[in-house]
């Protein structure tokens, strides 16, 4: 179901690409993207490209963003725009915050779902029953989330210990961490086992190799249960999307729902539903940013991720694997600029390798314009490499965005979104 | 026929004031539930009316209100949505205070010359979004809050790095050239009253003229109601996507020029904040109309203004926000629930109006 | 009928409806017996679809029992009928176009192990029996956006099989068919029947419903007339049920046809929608004098639409040329070719004719704003725009209370009417008229064809695209068949005939020059 941005369509010119089945050719990719990195790692020196710590971190970084893409593809996947992923993410970040020093962690993501879902739902009364159109609805509750998280804040947190009319105490209690025995020297009792991963990822000038490991390494050491927990939603998603009879009538609502009501669908039932389950996860992600990426609740603390979570949606052709995908890639610079200002510019490096690659497939495929366009910006990333030595933080955080827009402007062909989705629809008027 | 609109404009405004009745008794509620009283928070609010230095605060509010709603109420008459005024209104006011620097221009045309100034900026930064959607089909919704961002890094980057100033204080400004005849003659002779309110409400005017009663408003309007009818008249419809978004960006650019041009006279971090934002609020409550965003503008700006005082009564001023959300939330669940029945009752009275005339005409 | 009868399939006593502002059935009396093909006829706006809805539970009736094989039930929603065997194939198909054939067929009635998990494979199992029994094949797995129109029915057919209806109701199942599908269609219905179905098919298309049904029902502004069989009426004598005295007839003319031309296309090239695709037109030539009407005949799909938009300029020409008036406009925009005298009724008047929310003084408007009767220089004068919309609106006998009212609150046929006031109120000298007449009922049928009438004999080049037959043989001078983007034939009404035409539209028969 879903569908690479990369991949050439019907016609293709090479045999053995168009050959490959959909799972060789993400295989492929992905050790292709490995190798390049690994690559502009040893020219420029700049390890932390792919060390395990990078990746582990870009996990972290990317979960808030992946349940953000989840609750705007729950959504949209019924045919409502959730542009107020932001607000629930806000709203879901202060319950976490405010619960989680007085009953401890787990409870207080189990309230920031609830508080989510419930936003959700009046998102789905606005736009399902009322009628309001569904991005209007969703700018409301933004505005709205905030100004109330702002307001409570001053009523809850001020003269608290270690509190301010804007950050809330510190959670208590963690989560549980845990690393992979043998692999990454976890525990087995109390006897911590040899780190085998690590070790390889240390021989950094071999090519590859240690990049892999590095990559596996950070996958499966520093791992906190919420995130396990926020990943196993992709694979649940998308069992539930394709497999279940539940998951059919929620395609059918985002794609024709006169045609799912004329075959008796509760089409606003499931709306609802889904929006409530929506809800749910931007307030997750919201919690997770609360109680797991940081321990205190702090006004801004989601600062657009929200919106970068829909971006998410949109790249990821509204499929769970996608929006996985998109997620870590959005969250690959930020995590990067946490672990070492110096290993950004190797980005542009990286940036510019691909765009070359892009510009030939382009212009193999005779879209000249484009692919000149992919060429000088090419070369413009190599020249920022060369000239900057450092990143200012402020152009990072513009990355996701940038780069959405760059997606959303190239890969209009292959995006295929709901057919319904945002349309208003009210029940027995069909047609 | 002129019953006819009175009453559709009676139902228009009920449903506007209606939802500001609603958010009054909702933030009543959550107030008392936090601890506050809410009779207390209403008379210190409301009470402020009574005073001149709050009324004139307002107005000053209101000003960037009144031309960030027109700008996004342009853009929704072509079905546009136009989220970016808070961006396209950033990079018009760091242009502008560099630019306007720049020159050196008798008083009336040097205000002018920013004004321009801050048009063009706007209105390019919005072209982006338009080439986006033009040329790309790229959703505006999304391309704008992106821009939004992009804005926010890109102001915030090149004003430290290429623009600040550095002075002796703690504040960092750009240094500016503006003369002090660049600032607005204020109305009010203790200089409270700035003068860009009234460009404020010639924009006003200039949009309902131009989207009402013109041809390139007739066009606009047909096109954002049903672009296949427009198209077939021969209205290219990307051609007026990129007219209305230019538009609108350059009404966006307006929206900082008083707190530049008639306040702080110079760019800074958080100049004119939330400003672009908050006329989405407007725009909407005011039903995208210029009657209603005066009303509307006014009314916001009012709140706002009248917040402070209710610090001084220990009740967080952060409830006018609360109160302003709901206002906005409000007002378009309840017109969503009017329109579908205001739809049917329209189409009753006519059927039962052919029926009168029916029996008239049988009859004679 | 003989004792061993089946029960009747579907009694309906006294079912009546009421929506806003409108009495859609009162008093509706049908009996269906079971194994039998038996048509609701009726013109548009009659109530027929109303009424099928009634019968599949999307809404309740107000007033009236319905007996369904002898049970009287009441259906508060698809789910229900479904349940009691009655299954419905919409005029327009409910299908999700993303989804798979499999998908669209199960949706609402999956069969579903624990937990809710699809069972696919039995439901492949099925969809294959019945496909067989049926007489069709699909890829189960490809999306519907890939099957054309004949393909999309057949999955409804489908679709209302699978969930075991023993009862069809097919609305309109015919709009959208050539002559020739029509026919394979009822060899499927018939084959149906004689395994024990009933069918119950909603047309106004006379021929046909005299041509296979078992019984006739005629439906008359809201309720049912008569009862009648195919061996008791003829085509006249079912016309003339339907609408209480004759049916409208589009033929007949008074003047001659100029000779001045005033539309002329020459060797028209235009490109197809994707890039890389076939022309979407090829070598059109063809030629429209003053006072004469050119039909054009084709399934839709098959270039009309292009041809209209080439006409005014909304796509490119990539060879050939178009005179207006004898001028060359072939590179001309939109509204100076509009402004030589150049109408145009749409094809769809809801996406391309009409500000449904705006006030008809606004809508009489479109298209004409650089009229300087109503205009001052970039300005509009309000006040002008409605004398002239009252104008329009009296003359074409719009029936409206005021020119205020927003443009949705007219009924179909009288949107239709402002519509063609719209286009012939700036005295055009060529009108592209697509469909006038399309989804109009009876009265505002007849009132159009005089108007297109009256123009033509003024001097009006008119180019006339309909689907339906027997409109452009009796209104047209020549018959002009588009198929696949080229036209194929050059026929004379008088000699035309609605077989022959079918054999043109399908592409089974091309002139060769």
């Amino acid at each position: 179901m879903s569908t690479e941005t990369l991949t050439p369509d019907s016609t293709s010119t090479t045999s053995w690409w168009g050959g490959l089945s959909r799972r060789r050719r993400t295989m492929v990719l992905s050790l292709a993207a490995l190798l390049v990195l690994s690559i502009v790692r040893i020219i420029t020196g700049a390890d932390d490209i792919t060390s395990s710590g990078t990746v582990s971190s870009t996990l972290r970084v990317a979960t808030p963003i992946l349940l953000a893409g989840l609750a705007g593809l729950w959504a949209e996947r019924v045919g409502i725009v959730n542009i107020g992923i932001e607000g629930m993410m806000i709203v879901g970040s202060w319950l976490g915050g405010w619960a989680a020093y007085q009953w401890g962690s787990w409870p207080a993501i189990a309230i920031a779902m609830c508080g989510g879902a419930l936003v959700g739902l009046i998102h789905a009364v606005a736009t399902v029953r009322f009628n309001v159109d569904h991005v209007v609805s969703g700018i409301a509750i933004n505005v709205l989330a905030a100004g109330s998280t702002e307001y409570l804040s001053i009523i809850a947190f001020k003269g608290k210990k270690g509190a301010g009319e804007s950050q809330s105490p510190t959670g208590k209690g963690g989560y549980g961490e845990f690393d992979m025995p043998f692999l990454t020297g976890g525990r087995i009792g109390s006897w911590r086992s040899p780190d085998i991963l690590g070790w390889i990822e240390r021989q950094h000038s071999i090519p590859l190799i240690p990049d892999i490991a590095g990559f596996l390494r950070g996958l499966t050491s520093d791992v906190y249960l919420p995130t396990v927990l926020a990943l196993a939603f992709i694979p649940f998603t998308m069992w539930l999307l394709w497999r279940t009879r539940f998951g059919l009538r929620m395609r059918a609502s985002g794609e024709s729902p006169a045609a799912g009501e004329s075959l008796g669908v509760h089409i606003n039932r499931l709306r609802y539903q889904a929006m409530a389950v929506s809800g749910a996860l931007a307030a997750f992600g919201g919690a997770y940013l609360s109680c797991v990426f940081t321990s205190t609740y702090r006004q801004g603390q989601t600062g657009g991720q929200g919106y970068i979570g829909l971006a998410t949606t949109i790249f990821g052709n509204w499929t769970p694997l996608g929006v996985f995908r998109g997620a870590l890639l959005f969250g690959f610079p930020t995590a990067l600029k946490y672990r070492d200002d110096q290993n950004v510019p190797a980005l542009f490096l990286v940036g510019a390798v691909i765009l070359l690659l892009v510009a030939v497939t382009l212009v193999r495929r005779r879209q000249f314009s484009t692919g000149s366009a992919a060429l000088v910006t090419a070369a413009v990333a190599v020249w920022i490499y060369a000239a900057v030595a450092e990143v200012p933080e402020t152009l990072v955080t513009a990355t996701p965005y940038v780069v959405t827009l760059l997606v959303l402007a190239g890969a209009r062909q292959q995006l295929r979104p709901p057919a319904h989705a945002g349309q208003p629809y009210r029940p027995g008027e069909n047609h | 026929m002129k019953k006819d609109r009175l009453q559709r404009m009676l139902v228009t405004s009920a449903s506007s004031v209606l939802a500001v009745v609603v958010a009054l008794v909702i933030c009543a509620v959550l107030l008392k539930v936090t601890g506050k009283d809410p009779i207390k928070a209403y008379s210190t609010l409301f009470g402020a009316a009574s005073e001149g230095k709050v009324l004139q605060d307002a107005l000053n509010r209101a000003t960037p209100l009144f031309i960030s709603a027109a700008a996004v109420a342009i853009g929704f008459k072509m079905n546009l949505f136009n989220i970016g005024v808070e961006g396209q209104m950033r990079v018009a006011l760091l242009s502008t205070a560099v630019v306007g620097g720049l020159v050196e221009l008798p008083a009336p045309l040097h205000v002018l010359f920013c004004l321009v100034v801050a048009m063009v900026s706007g209105a390019a930064w919005a072209g982006i979004a338009g080439y986006l959607k033009v040329r790309r089909g790229v959703n505006e919704v999304i391309s704008t809050i992106m821009l939004n961002f992009v804005a926010l890094a890109l102001v915030a980057w090149s004003f430290d790095v290429f623009f600040r100033e550095e002075t002796d204080s703690a504040s960092l400004l750009v240094k500016t050239k503006e003369l002090p005849t660049s600032a607005w003659f204020p109305d009010f002779v203790d200089r409270r009253l700035n003068g860009m309110l009234v460009v404020a409400l010639l924009v006003l005017v200039f949009f309902y003229v131009l989207v009402w009663k013109t041809k390139f408003g007739f066009r606009l309007r047909a096109s954002g109601g049903n672009p296949g009818a427009a198209r077939v008249t021969g209205v290219n419809p990307m051609r007026m996507v990129a007219i209305s978004m230019l538009l609108s960006g350059a009404l966006a650019g307006l929206v900082g020029m008083r707190a530049l041009l008639g306040d702080v006279h110079a760019y800074q971090n958080g100049l004119a904040e939330q400003q672009g934002f908050n006329g989405i609020a407007v725009a909407l409550l005011g039903r995208n109309h210029p009657v209603g965003i005066l009303f509307s503008g006014l009314l916001f700006g009012f709140l706002s203004a009248a917040s402070g005082k209710l610090q001084l009564e220990e009740i967080p001023k952060e409830i006018v926000t609360i109160m302003q959300g709901i206002i906005v939330f409000a007002v378009v669940i309840i017109n969503g629930a009017v329109k579908r029945w205001d739809e049917r009752r329209i189409q009753r009275r006519a059927a039962a109006e052919l029926e009168r005339r029916a029996v008239e005409v049988a009859a004679a | 009928m003989s004792e061993n009868t089946a029960v009747d399939a579907v009694v309906l006593e006294g079912i009546g409806k009421t929506f806003p502002g409108v009495r859609a059935n009162y008093d509706i009396d049908l009996r269906v017996r079971s194994g039998t093909i038996h048509a609701i006829v009726g013109e548009n706006g009659a109530g027929k679809s109303t009424l099928m809805k009634t019968l599949y539970g999307m809404h309740q009736p107000d007033e009236g029992t319905i007996t369904v094989e002898g049970r009287q039930l009441v259906m508060s929603s698809p789910t229900e009928a479904i349940a009691a065997g009655i299954g419905m194939v919409h005029q327009h198909f409910m299908l999700a176009d993303n989804l798979t054939v499999l998908e669209n067929v199960i949706l609402g009635a999956e069969p579903v192990g624990r937990r809710g998990v699809l069972k696919l494979g039995e439901a492949r199992e099925r969809l294959h029996t019945l496909m067989a029994s049926l007489g069709v094949h699909f890829d189960l797995d490809a999306p519907v956006s890939s099957l054309g129109i004949g393909q999309r029915q057949r999955v409804e057919i489908l679709k209302v099989l699978y969930r075991g209806a023993r009862i069809l109701i097919l609305d309109e199942p015919t709009a959208v068919l050539v002559p020739q599908e029509v026919d394979e269609l009822f060899v499927n219905l018939q084959r149906l029947v004689a395994e024990g179905a009933t069918v119950i098919f909603i047309s106004h298309k006379l021929d046909e419903v005299l041509a296979v049904s078992d019984e006739i029902t005629i439906i008359r502004q809201g309720t049912t007339v008569a009862t009648v069989t195919p061996a008791e009426v003829d085509r006249r004598a079912l016309g003339q049920l339907m609408v209480g005295s004759e049916l409208p007839d589009p033929s007949g003319r008074e003047s001659a046809i100029g000779d001045e031309v005033v539309l002329e296309i020459t060797g028209l090239d235009v490109a197809g929608h994707a890039p890389g695709s076939k022309l979407a037109l090829e070598a059109i030539s063809f030629a429209v004098r003053a006072g004469e009407i050119v039909g054009i005949a084709g399934v839709e799909g098959n270039g009309q639409l292009e041809i209209c938009e080439a006409i005014l300029g909304l796509v490119a020409a990539q060879r050939g040329s178009i005179h207006l008036e004898g001028r060359d406009v072939t590179n001309a925009e939109t509204r100076d070719r509009l402004a030589l005298g150049l109408s145009y009724i749409p094809f769809d008047r809801h996406r391309e004719g009409l500000l449904l929310e705006a006030p008809l003084w606004e809508n009489t408007f479109l298209g004409r704003e650089e009229d300087p009767s109503m205009t001052s220089g970039p300005f509009t004068v309000r006040r002008r725009m409605e004398a002239d919309s009252r104008t329009v609106i009296e003359r074409f006998g719009v029936r409206t209370p005021s020119e205020q009212v927003p443009a949705f609150a007219l009924s179909g046929g009288n949107q239709q009417k402002l519509i063609v006031g719209r286009e012939m109120a700036s005295n055009p000298k060529v009108l592209l008229a697509a469909h006038p007449t399309r989804g109009v009922d009876i009265g505002a049928q007849a009132a159009i064809w005089e108007e297109l009438r009256r123009a033509r004999d003024n001097g009006l080049g008119v180019l006339l695209i309909s689907a339906d037959l027997e409109e452009l043989i009796g209104l047209s001078d020549t018959i002009l068949v588009a198929f696949d983007g080229r036209i194929t034939a050059h026929l004379d009404p008088e000699t035309a005939t609605p077989e022959l035409l079918g054999s043109f539209m399908t592409g089974e028969m091309q002139e060769t020059h």
